[in-house]
C-alpha cells in the first residue's frame, strides 16, 4: 500500500544520494521559493504517496476533459438546421456573440442564457464571429470553419487558441476579411506565418501577444508577408529602443535599418 | 616441492650433510614456501580485496523485461508507448541503452526536423498524420505535472513539393493517395505558385503540391524446409570507458540503433548464413553522411516559407525571424561521401546545393553560410522504407530502424505500433506487415516515389 512504498521511496533515495550515474537529478527538488505553499504541499504528498498522485493526475484530466466538452461537434444540430446555425450555436454556448447577414449581434446574457430565434436563420449565413476570452481549441475550430461566407472573426484574448490553430484556418481564405489576435497567450510568429493563407485579410490585430519573441520585427515580417492588409499590433519602434543591457542579452535582434 | 629440496640438500657434495640444518639458514625455505600458499589462497577467493557490499548502483539491472538498443526519438518513442500501453501500472521493465549521452553523433538531433504527410506509400501517410497529432498534443502525452508546459517550436508552414514535367504525373498519383488517406494537399499550377509566391522562379516546374500540416487521431488503412529458431537470452550492456559489462537477462531485443543497426543486427547472428537464404539475409541499413547548411539571406524569402523541396533534390526551410534558412540536398549514389567521420565538405554546397538554389529561388544568389553540420541517415538500401516487426528467426529481436531520413517524422506513430505489437503480438491500431523484415527476404520492396 502508500505507507511501505513511501518508505521504501525514502530508502532508495538515501542510498542513491551518494552516487552520480546515469541518473539525472532527482525530480524532487526543493520548491522555488515563489511556488504556492499549498502547491508545494500537494507535490510533496504526490510524490509520497500513489494515491495523491492519481487524484491529482485525475483533476488535471478534469480540466482537459471540460475544455474538449466545450468543443465538442454538434453534429444533430448540424445535420437538422445546416452549418450556419451549428456554427453560431457552438459560439453562443462557449460565451461568444454571432452575426447574421443583415441581422444585429446576438449574445448570451449575463447567465448564459440566449434566444433560439435564430434557428429560423438556416439559410442565412453569418458574417461576424466574437469569439472573445471563449475556450475554443483546435477541435472547436471544426464547427467554426463550416461558416464559409465568414468575413469578421475575433479571437481575443483566447486561452486554447495556438500556433496550430492558425494553421487551420486556411479554408476561410476567400471570405475572411478581419481578424483579431490580441492577447492570446499561446500564438507565436510561427502560427502567425501560417495566416499567409489569407489572401482576403484586410485587418489583422496582432497587438499584446506575449509569445512572439520579437513583436517589432514580427509585425514588419506580417507586414511584408501581406500586402493588402492593414496590420496593427506592436508598435514598431518596441523593437528597436534596447538599451544596451538588453541589446547584449538579445543577439538575434537585426540592427534597426 | 619438499622433494627437491631435499635432493638439493643431499646432493650437494662437499656442502651436503643430509638432513642437518646449517648455522645461518634452513634449505626447507619456509619464507618463500608461505608467500606461495598466500598467492594461492588469493587467487582463490574472488574479487581480490574482500569487499562484498560494492556499489554496482551504476550498473544497469540485471533483469530487464525489453531492452532497446539505441536511446534515439525511435528508442525513447517505443519506450514511451511501452510503458503508456502496458495494462497492469509497473507491470514491464524497459531498459533503454543509449552508448552516448551528448547524442553527438545521433541521427535525431541533426535532423533539420521536417514532417511531412507527402508520400506515396500509404502507411507513410498514416504514420505522419498520428505524428502530427501526436505533436500537437505533446503536452497530454508528455507534460510533467509541475513543469512548464512543453513547447516544440513548431513550425505550421506546411511542404511545398516541387516536380518536373517527367513526375507530374507521378505526383498527381501520390496526392490522390494522400488525400485518400486523409492529408491535405492541394495541386498548383506555375501561374498560382508565382502568385502565392512570388520569391519562387518557377521554370522548370510543372506542378507543385502543397501539403498543409494535416493530423489524424486515429492510425487506418484500408487492406514449410527445416529452420534453426534462435533466441537472445542477455545482452551485454558495456559501461562507457571501461571494461566492465552488465549481461541484462532479457525477453525482448529492440533494434532501434538508427544508423548502426546494422551492426547491431550482425551481433545478434542475423545475416550469418549462404547468401539468398533466409539466415542470410542481412538488415540492409548502413550509415549515409548527409549535411546541412545554415545560410543567412537578407532579401530571401519571407515569413511564409514553407519547406520547399526542389525537383532536384535541394531542400530548403525558413529558421526564426532572422532570415536565416536550413537546407541542403541528397548526393546522389556516385558523390555519397565517406560515412566514417562527420567532417563537413563546403565544396559540395557551393557545387551542388547553392546553383540549385540560385535557379529556384533568384534572391539566394547573394547568401553567407552561417554554419553547417553533418548527420547519418539510417539509410535502408533495399527501399528506403523503415523496418518494423520481428525477425523471423531470431524470435525475439524487433526492428524499429531503416527510416532512411524520415525517422523522426514517423517516430511517434512507429514507437506505438511496435510497442502494440510487442504487447499484443500484431498490429493493433495500423497495419504496418509491410514493413515487416521478411520483405528484404522475398524481394518485395516497398519503394516511396519520392525521397529527399
Amino acid at each position: 500500500m502508500a505507507a511501505p512504498r513511501a518508505s521504501l521511496h525514502l530508502v532508495a533515495r538515501v542510498w542513491n544520494g551518494g552516487t552520480r550515474g546515469i541518473r539525472g537529478p532527482s525530480r524532487v527538488l526543493a520548491p522555488e521559493g515563489n511556488q504556492k505553499e499549498g502547491r508545494s504541499l500537494l507535490r510533496f504528498l504526490a510524490d509520497r504517496f500513489h494515491d495523491v498522485e492519481v487524484l491529482r493526475d485525475y483533476l488535471l484530466r478534469k480540466q482537459v476533459m471540460k475544455v474538449n466538452q466545450k468543443n465538442r461537434p454538434f453534429i444533430y444540430i448540424k445535420q437538422r438546421y445546416g452549418p450556419y446555425v451549428a456554427g453560431a450555436y457552438f459560439i453562443l454556448k462557449q460565451g461568444g456573440a454571432v452575426r447574421f447577414q443583415g441581422k444585429e449581434w446576438i449574445r448570451p446574457n449575463q447567465r448564459g442564457h440566449f434566444s433560439l430565434d435564430f434557428l429560423k436563420l438556416q439559410a442565412v449565413p453569418v458574417e461576424a464571429v466574437d469569439a472573445s476570452g471563449c475556450a475554443i481549441n483546435y477541435q472547436g475550430l471544426d464547427s467554426l470553419l463550416a461558416l464559409k461566407e465568414l468575413q469578421s472573426l475575433w479571437l481575443q484574448h483566447c486561452p486554447h487558441v495556438d500556433d496550430w490553430c492558425l494553421s487551420r484556418l486556411h479554408p476561410l481564405a476567400s471570405s475572411l476579411q478581419e481578424l483579431s489576435l490580441a492577447g492570446c497567450p499561446r500564438i507565436s510568429e510561427r502560427g502567425l506565418a501560417c495566416l499567409h493563407h489569407l489572401w482576403n485579410l484586410r485587418r489583422l490585430d496582432i497587438s499584446d501577444l506575449p509569445a512572439v519573441s520579437n513583436p517589432g520585427l514580427t509585425r514588419i515580417l506580417v507586414e511584408e508577408m501581406l500586402p493588402n492588409c492593414e496590420v496593427l499590433g506592436a508598435d514598431w519602434a518596441q523593437g528597436l529602443k534596447l538599451g544596451p543591457e538588453e541589446q547584449s542579452r538579445d543577439p538575434a535582434s537585426p540592427m534597426p535599418a | 616441492m619438499l622433494r627437491s629440496a631435499l635432493l638439493l640438500g643431499l646432493g650437494r657434495g662437499p656442502l651436503g650433510r643430509g638432513l642437518s640444518t646449517h648455522r645461518g639458514g634452513s634449505t626447507l625455505d619456509w619464507e618463500r614456501k608461505v608467500s606461495e600458499i598466500k598467492k594461492k589462497i588469493q587467487s582463490i577467493l574472488p574479487g581480490g580485496a574482500w569487499d562484498p557490499l560494492y556499489n554496482t548502483s551504476y550498473l544497469p539491472p540485471e533483469h530487464a523485461d525489453v531492452v532497446i538498443v539505441g536511446g534515439g526519438v525511435l528508442g525513447l518513442s517505443v519506450a514511451y508507448w511501452l510503458k503508456k500501453l502496458e495494462k497492469p501500472r509497473g507491470a514491464i521493465r524497459v531498459l533503454v541503452v543509449e552508448r552516448d549521452h551528448t547524442y553527438s553523433r545521433a541521427s535525431t538531433v541533426l535532423s533539420v526536423g521536417g514532417i511531412r504527410q507527402q508520400f506515396s506509400v500509404p502507411e507513410n501517410v498514416q504514420l505522419s498524420l498520428f505524428s502530427v497529432d501526436f505533436l500537437r498534443n505533446i503536452n497530454e502525452y508528455l507534460a510533467v505535472v509541475d513543469d512548464p508546459p512543453l513547447d516544440i517550436q513548431f513550425n505550421p508552414s506546411g511542404y511545398l513539393l516541387l516536380a518536373s514535367e517527367k513526375g507530374a504525373a507521378i505526383m498527381e498519383n501520390n496526392v490522390k493517395v494522400q488525400r485518400q488517406e486523409g492529408a491535405k494537399v492541394c495541386l498548383m499550377s506555375p501561374e498560382q505558385l508565382r502568385n502565392k509566391f512570388p520569391w519562387i522562379n518557377t521554370e522548370g516546374v510543372a506542378l507543385a503540391s502543397y501539403g498543409f500540416v494535416s493530423s489524424s487521431h486515429h492510425m487506418e488503412t484500408m487492406s514449410g524446409e527445416e529452420v534453426n529458431l534462435k533466441r537472445i537470452h542477455e545482452v551485454h550492456v558495456k559501461i562507457d570507458q571501461s571494461l566492465e559489462y552488465q549481461p541484462v537477462e532479457c525477453a525482448i531485443v529492440i533494434n532501434a540503433a538508427g544508423a548502426w543497426s546494422g551492426q547491431v543486427a550482425e551481433l545478434a547472428g542475423i545475416g550469418k548464413g549462404p547468401p539468398g537464404t533466409l539466415q542470410g539475409t542481412k538488415l540492409p541499413v548502413e550509415l549515409r553522411k548527409r549535411y546541412v547548411y545554415l545560410w543567412h539571406c537578407p532579401q530571401g524569402p519571407g515569413l511564409e516559407t514553407p519547406f520547399v523541396i526542389d525537383p532536384s533534390g535541394t531542400y530548403f526551410r525558413r529558421e526564426g525571424l532572422g532570415q536565416n534558412y536550413l537546407g541542403g540536398c541528397s548526393p546522389t549514389e556516385e558523390e555519397e561521401p565517406d560515412p566514417g567521420n562527420l567532417e563537413v565538405d563546403h565544396d559540395f554546397f557551393q557545387d551542388k546545393v547553392w546553383p540549385t538554389l540560385a535557379q529556384r529561388v533568384p534572391a539566394f544568389e547573394s547568401l553567407k553560410v552561417r554554419s553547417a553540420w553533418a548527420g547519418y541517415y539510417d539509410y535502408n538500401t533495399f527501399d528506403q522504407n523503415g523496418v518494423v516487426g520481428p525477425h523471423p528467426l531470431v524470435l525475439n529481436m524487433y526492428f524499429a530502424t531503416g527510416f532512411s531520413g524520415h525517422g523522426l517524422q514517423q517516430a511517434p506513430a512507429v514507437g506505438r505500433a511496435v510497442a502494440e505489437m510487442v504487447l499484443e503480438g500484431h498490429f493493433k491500431t495500423i497495419n504496418l506487415s509491410s514493413f515487416l523484415f521478411s520483405r528484404f527476404y522475398l524481394g518485395e520492396k516497398v519503394q516511396e516515389r519520392n525521397i529527399i
